[in-house]
Order: C-alpha cells, then sequence, then structure tokens
C-alpha cells in the first residue's frame, strides 16, 4: 500500500535528519521525499510518500510525532488530496524526431524549456502516474537524463494539514 | 556579564541539581572552571559510561532526573552506550557534553565528534546550541522533555566558545512551548468506560505491570487497585517491585526467564491489562498472538507502544497514576471470580522450585532470597546483566526497596555505577549491587569512585568463571561448545579488593555467605563478598 504523508516540522537544523534517521533504523522505506517552507517561516512541511502495510503505517505516524520538531503528521487519504511531482526530460533527438517530441508534449500538457540539435528538454508537472505515462511514451527515442523532485501533496476543497 | 558556562551552571541550580557523575576534558573545561564554585557536587567516575549509568541508578532511586557530563569526542562517545540504556529503559537522564569551537565544527579536529548525530536514535531529544542566549530556555526544556510523558534521555552538546562567551544577564524561563510537544496525560474517557466494561466482563484477568508503574510514581495506586478488585498482579523485569514480592495477589515476572506461575497465569487469563510495559520478546514469546487470544486493555503514556508489540482491544493512552484513579473510581464492586483466585494460590504453593544445592558453592538463588530478609526493608538491590539479573529478579524479595536493572538494554557493567547514583540518592539505604564475575569485570574501576567517596555500596560477586548466560544458551542450542565464554585464570578479586583499600570476603556455600552478609549489612563501608558459584548452575 502506498501512503503520503504530510509533516509539519519547526524549520531547524537536523530535522531532516531526525526524520529520515527514523525511516531507516524502524525499517520503512520512503518512495519520494519533498521539504519546502510553509506561509509561515519557522515551519516546514515535509511531504513523504511511503510504502507498507496498515500495521507501518501506523507505526510510522506515532515514531513522527514521538519526535520533538514534530508538530503534526497528517496521512492524506486517497482521493481526497492533489499531488504534483515535477520532472526535467531530456530525450534524444534529431530533426525529424523532434516534431514527433514536441507533439507527445503538448498532448501530455507538458513543456518544451530547451531545444538543442540532438536533444529536447521537456518540463512536466504531474501526478507520478502521468508522468509514468509521458516516460513510457518518450522512452522510444532515448531518454538521456531525468530529474524529478519528489512528491508534493495538498488537500482537495477548503481542507488543509495545517494546525 | 555572565558566560555561558556560568549559566550552565546556574541552569542545573535552578533545576534544583545537587550531584553531577562526570569526567572532564579540555572542551568542557569552562563549565567545570565554573562548577568548581558552586554547591553542586561532581562525582568523578572513573569511565564516562559509568557516568551515565550512575545518572541512571540515581534517576531511578530518587524518582527526579541525573544528570552526567562528559567532554568533546571520546568523552561523549563513552556516554553513547549509557545513553542507549537510559532510552530503553525510560530513565530521564541528562547528557551535557563539550563539544570543539562552534566555527570548528565539521573539519574533524581534536577530540571532534558528532555526538548529536550519533546519539539520535538512543535520546528522547538532543541540542546543538550555537548561541549562548539559547542557554536557558534548552536546559528549561531538556529537563522538562526529560521528565515529562515517556521519560528518557536528552543530550546537550555545548562548543566551548559557547560555554565562554558572555551575554547580559541570566534569566531561567519560568515555562516551556514546545509545539511538537505535549505529552496527553489524561486517559481518554471514552476507552476507560470502555476499558471497565471489559473488566466487569472477565473472570479470570491479569495485571502485567512494567516500569512504567515505577517511572510514573503509581505502583501504590496499581496496588490498591489490585487489591480493591483481587487482579493478580506479574511484572516485566522493569516492572518488578512494583508490589511487595510476598504480596498474595503478586505472581512474580513473567517471561522466558521468569516464574512459572507468572506465565501460567498469562496463559489462562481471560483479560490481560498490560500497564506500562512494552511486552518485548522476552517478556512474551509471541505478544501478538497473546494480542489474538486474549482481550487485551494497554495502558501507557507513549502512543507509539500500544499496538507495536501487542494486539491492543482497548488502548488507553495517559499517564499511569491519571488513568489507574480513573480505573478505581470506575470500577464498583467488581471482584474478580473466587475460582482464579484459588488457582493463583494453588499455583503459586504448587509451581515453586527448590533449587539444587552444590556442595562446596553458594546456591545463588537461595542466597539472594535469604540475604532480602538480611537488608532493611527499604534497600535497593541492583542487578547487572546475565545470570546473576535472573537470580536476583527471581528471587529478590521487596519489602518497601526497589529493583534496579536494564531490562530493556541489558547493558553489562551496569549494577556498579548505577549502585554509586542510587547511593547518593539514597544514603540512608541499603543498597547492593550484584554482578556476575563478567560484568563486575566490565566496571570494577568505579571501586576508585567508591573508596574515593566513601560510599558504603555493597557488592555481591557471583563467581562462576563463566560468561553464564551465554554459556547456557551454548549448552541449550550450540551443541555445549563453549565458544569464548570460559572465564579461567580470572583475577584475585580479594586482593584487587585490597588494592582499592576494600574490604572483601569470599564464600563457598550458604551459611558462609550468610555469615559474611551478616557482618557485611552492619557496617557504613563498601564490602565485596564474592560468591564462588556452581559453574552449571542454571539461570531459573
Amino acid at each position: 500500500m502506498q501512503y503520503t504523508l504530510s509533516i509539519l516540522v519547526e524549520n531547524q537544523a537536523g530535522v531532516l535528519s531526525k526524520i529520515s534517521g527514523l525511516f531507516s533504523r524502524r525499517s520503512f522505506n520512503i518512495d519520494s521525499l519533498a521539504v519546502g517552507i510553509t506561509a509561515d517561516p519557522t515551519i516546514s512541511r515535509i511531504t513523504i510518500v511511503a510504502n507498507g502495510d496498515e500495521y507501518v503505517v501506523e507505526q510510522l505516524e506515532k515514531q513522527l510525532n514521538k519526535l520533538i520538531p514534530v508538530i503534526k503528521v497528517k496521512r492524506l487519504i486517497e482521493g481526497e488530496f492533489i499531488s504534483r511531482e515535477l520532472s526535467l526530460i531530456k530525450v534524444h533527438s534529431n530533426a525529424t524526431k523532434r516534431f514527433e517530441i514536441i507533439k507527445i508534449a503538448e498532448l501530455m500538457g507538458a513543456k518544451i524549456i530547451d531545444v538543442a540539435p540532438t536533444a529536447v528538454t521537456v518540463e512536466f508537472c504531474e501526478t507520478s502516474e502521468k508522468t509514468k505515462t509521458l516516460l513510457d511514451l518518450l522512452k522510444p527515442y532515448g531518454i538521456r537524463e531525468i530529474v524529478r523532485t519528489g512528491t508534493v501533496a495538498i488537500d482537495k476543497g477548503a481542507a488543509t494539514a495545517s494546525k | 556579564m555572565i558566560n555561558g558556562a556560568d549559566i550552565m551552571v546556574k541552569c542545573l541550580e535552578a533545576e534544583n541539581v545537587s550531584v553531577l557523575f562526570g569526567y572532564p576534558g579540555a572542551a568542557i573545561c569552562p563549565f567545570y572552571d565554573s562548577l568548581y564554585d558552586s554547591d553542586i557536587k561532581h562525582i568523578l567516575v572513573r569511565q564516562e559510561q559509568n557516568a551515565a549509568h550512575a545518572a541512571s541508578g540515581y534517576a531511578r532511586a530518587k524518582s527526579t532526573v541525573g544528570v552526567c557530563v562528559a567532554t568533546s569526542g571520546p568523552g561523549a562517545t563513552n556516554l553513547i552506550t549509557g545513553i542507549a540504556t537510559a532510552y530503553m529503559d525510560s530513565i530521564p537522564i541528562i547528557a551535557i557534553t563539550g563539544q570543539v569551537r562552534s566555527d570548528l565544527i565539521g573539519r574533524d579536529v581534536f577530540q571532534e565528534a558528532d555526538i548529536t548525530g550519533a546519539c539520535e536514535p538512543f535520546v528522547k531529544h538532543s541540542y546543538l546550541v550555537n548561541k549562548t542566549e539559547d542557554l536557558p530556555r534548552i536546559f528549561k526544556e531538556a529537563f522538562h522533555i526529560a521528565t515529562t510523558g515517556r521519560p528518557g534521555p536528552v543530550l546537550i552538546d555545548i562548543p566551548i566558545d559557547i560555554q565562554q562567551n558572555e551575554i547580559e544577564e541570566f534569566v531561567y524561563p519560568e515555562s516551556v512551548n514546545i509545539v511538537g510537544y505535549k505529552p496527553n496525560t489524561k486517559g481518554h474517557n471514552v476507552q476507560i468506560k470502555r476499558a471497565v466494561e471489559l473488566i466487569n466482563k472477565s473472570k479470570k484477568p491479569i495485571i502485567v505491570a512494567g516500569g512504567g508503574v515505577l517511572g510514573s510514581g503509581s505502583k501504590l495506586k496499581l496496588a490498591a487497585f489490585a487489591e480493591k478488585t483481587g487482579i493478580p498482579v506479574l511484572s516485566t523485569m522493569m516492572g518488578i517491585g512494583v508490589m511487595p514480592s510476598e504480596h498474595e495477589l503478586y505472581m512474580g515476572m513473567l517471561g522466558t526467564y521468569g516464574k512459572p506461575t507468572a506465565n501460567r497465569a498469562l496463559h489462562e487469563a481471560d483479560l490481560v491489562i498490560v500497564c506500562g510495559a512494552r511486552l518485548g520478546d522476552r517478556a512474551v514469546a509471541a505478544p501478538d498472538q497473546m494480542g489474538q487470544r486474549v482481550n487485551v486493555i494497554h495502558i501507557d503514556i507513549d502512543p507509539a507502544e500500544i499496538g507495536k508489540n501487542v494486539k491492543t482491544t482497548i488502548p488507553i493512552v495517559g499517564d499511569m497514576k491519571n488513568v489507574i484513579n480513573n480505573l478505581l473510581d470506575q470500577i464498583g464492586n467488581y471482584k474478580v471470580s473466587p475460582d482464579w483466585t484459588e488457582c493463583i494460590r494453588v499455583w503459586k504453593k504448587e509451581l515453586s522450585r527448590t533449587p539444587k544445592v552444590f556442595e562446596g558453592f553458594v546456591e545463588p538463588r537461595n542466597f539472594i532470597g535469604k540475604l532480602s530478609s538480611m537488608l532493611r526493608s527499604k534497600a535497593i538491590l541492583v542487578a547487572d546483566v546475565g545470570q546473576n539479573q535472573i537470580w536476583c529478579a527471581n528471587n529478590f524479595k521487596i519489602r518497601e526497596g526497589r529493583f534496579l536493572t536494564t531490562g530493556g538494554m541489558g547493558t553489562m557493567g551496569y549494577s556498579i555505577p548505577a549502585a554509586i547514583g542510587a547511593k547518593f540518592a539514597r544514603p540512608d539505604r541499603d543498597i547492593v549491587a550484584v554482578c556476575g564475575d563478567g560484568s563486575f569485570q566490565m566496571s570494577l574501576n568505579e571501586l576508585a569512585t567508591i573508596a574515593q567517596n566513601n560510599l558504603g555500596v555493597k557488592i555481591i560477586v557471583m563467581k562462576n568463571s563463566r560468561l553464564g548466560m551465554v554459556r547456557e544458551l551454548q549448552d541449550n542450542l550450540y551443541n555445549k561448545r563453549h565458544s569464548a565464554t570460559i572465564l579461567n585464570d580470572e583475577p584475585n578479586i580479594e586482593l584487587l579488593a585490597k588494592a582499592y583499600g576494600i574490604n572483601c570476603a569470599t564464600a563457598s556455600s550458604n551459611e558462609e555467605a550468610e555469615n559474611i552478609a551478616k557482618e557485611m549489612v552492619k557496617s557504613d563501608e563498601a564490602f565485596i563478598l564474592v560468591c564462588n558459584v556452581f559453574p552449571d548452575t542454571p539461570s531459573i
């Protein structure tokens, strides 16, 4: 089971290592992790996507809550939140293939951010599922490099994960 | 103007700290210099790990927080095992370490170690101080965090320049406000109501009491609850002492090395009320299965303990004292079924064993039982780790005293330094450390601390020239191949004691041991009693 946790932490040195250390020493696996400041500069948000059964997630939430700089842990409910990750994808191309790649990018709602004689760089901001689709479509052309951020997520509607 | 080191001392004074255990070094020198003018007593141990153990013994014996100090680098890393022990045993201690100058951190200079990083898995919280101004707040928070909620160790790492820098004035904060730390002390009403209903429906309930009952100071409350309802009480290793050993409702320690009566009762019960215990693998072999077989009410201050090892029917998160008070208020006239009371009585009689005595040796289980009655009622026995721990756990008869041991971490060498800490906390009580010849040699350097401070700590060494518990494992599981567990050509302990100026005697029979012990308890001086124990004596 994949789940997404939205964690509010005090913005101080060492918090990230406390959290990532917790994962490794309790043998929990992280699929993706993203950190950024919130509207309140003293508080950061860490979004973690991880895998595990109900026991693991529950333990994880409880153990995270025990860390002193952790203010709040919220498990986002499937279907009730929106998630995005940013990908920069550099694809092999030449004059003949370039327009096919541009067409695919357009179809998927991705942006071309750089063009060179032998490569095209695509920017894509979507869910990890859609990103996978785009990558499948681009793979036949030859992917030279992928740079991806971790997933960030927010509740749908007026709900928030904040205090 | 006031410098950081003076502030540190003032913070400790503000927290009513009267004893510190530590070992100085260059990076903590400013603090030691300020300490020189303070009324706080500093006890110089002979290795930093023992400073942490002594702080733990002090904290437990006095129901307060213990403080230990070390320098940067190796001083700090030597503390780690002691800090980890306090963490696993949930003992409130503050560890203060010196650190290299802040502008040199990360350059691998002399005696530099990333101690906050290294201790990360073993502390409740840690601080690397980067401004002298922050010291009062950090000390206030550290003491608050160590002693509230589930107790545990807090580390404060202080670079030497932070100790030297001066600020305008010292103001100790009156309160703390940590947004992410608000332990829940009141049990949830609905859960308590459900627990009461479940108890009322049960015929054969049992209480499993752990270290949390002692740590929260609720042993008398728990006893009152047990007596009112007639529910028998078992304890984990950390929970020994929740009730007097001879109490009719107390059934002893459970688990692999526990009493058969206790394990039998746990197996036959229809409801298990777990109080302040994590139920590790030594307490219950398959705790997850237990939760599938019977109803379990689990009371703990730490929400993460609930459901971690045992499947729980009703979880109650809160301070033990509050929760037991609520249960007492609401339980009404409930009594366990008379059949259950009778069962317990019969098992206690039938399942008790008499150990086999070997000629020319002290039978340790019989001796520990006998020793209990020779000590004053509030005696504190500190057991080390190994067979000696099990012999003590199952045979020391507690009246109003304490049984201290590291049941969670199981750190060999704990007993002597912890007994030193306990003696400073309770100078008026009998303090006895019991160790094996293995664990004795892990902290015998602390005999110097005992001698230097004229501490009347009594040490009993169960000498079987074996690392007995591992040897027993090898007998049972490794075809009696005694790999690295034979301690032949051992030092002469009497001569060692003499070198430290401590009286010592050796016994080779129970009669001899009892006669020596009789004299030992009369005197206020330190004493080492070496008991020759037959090497094949089993743990239980």
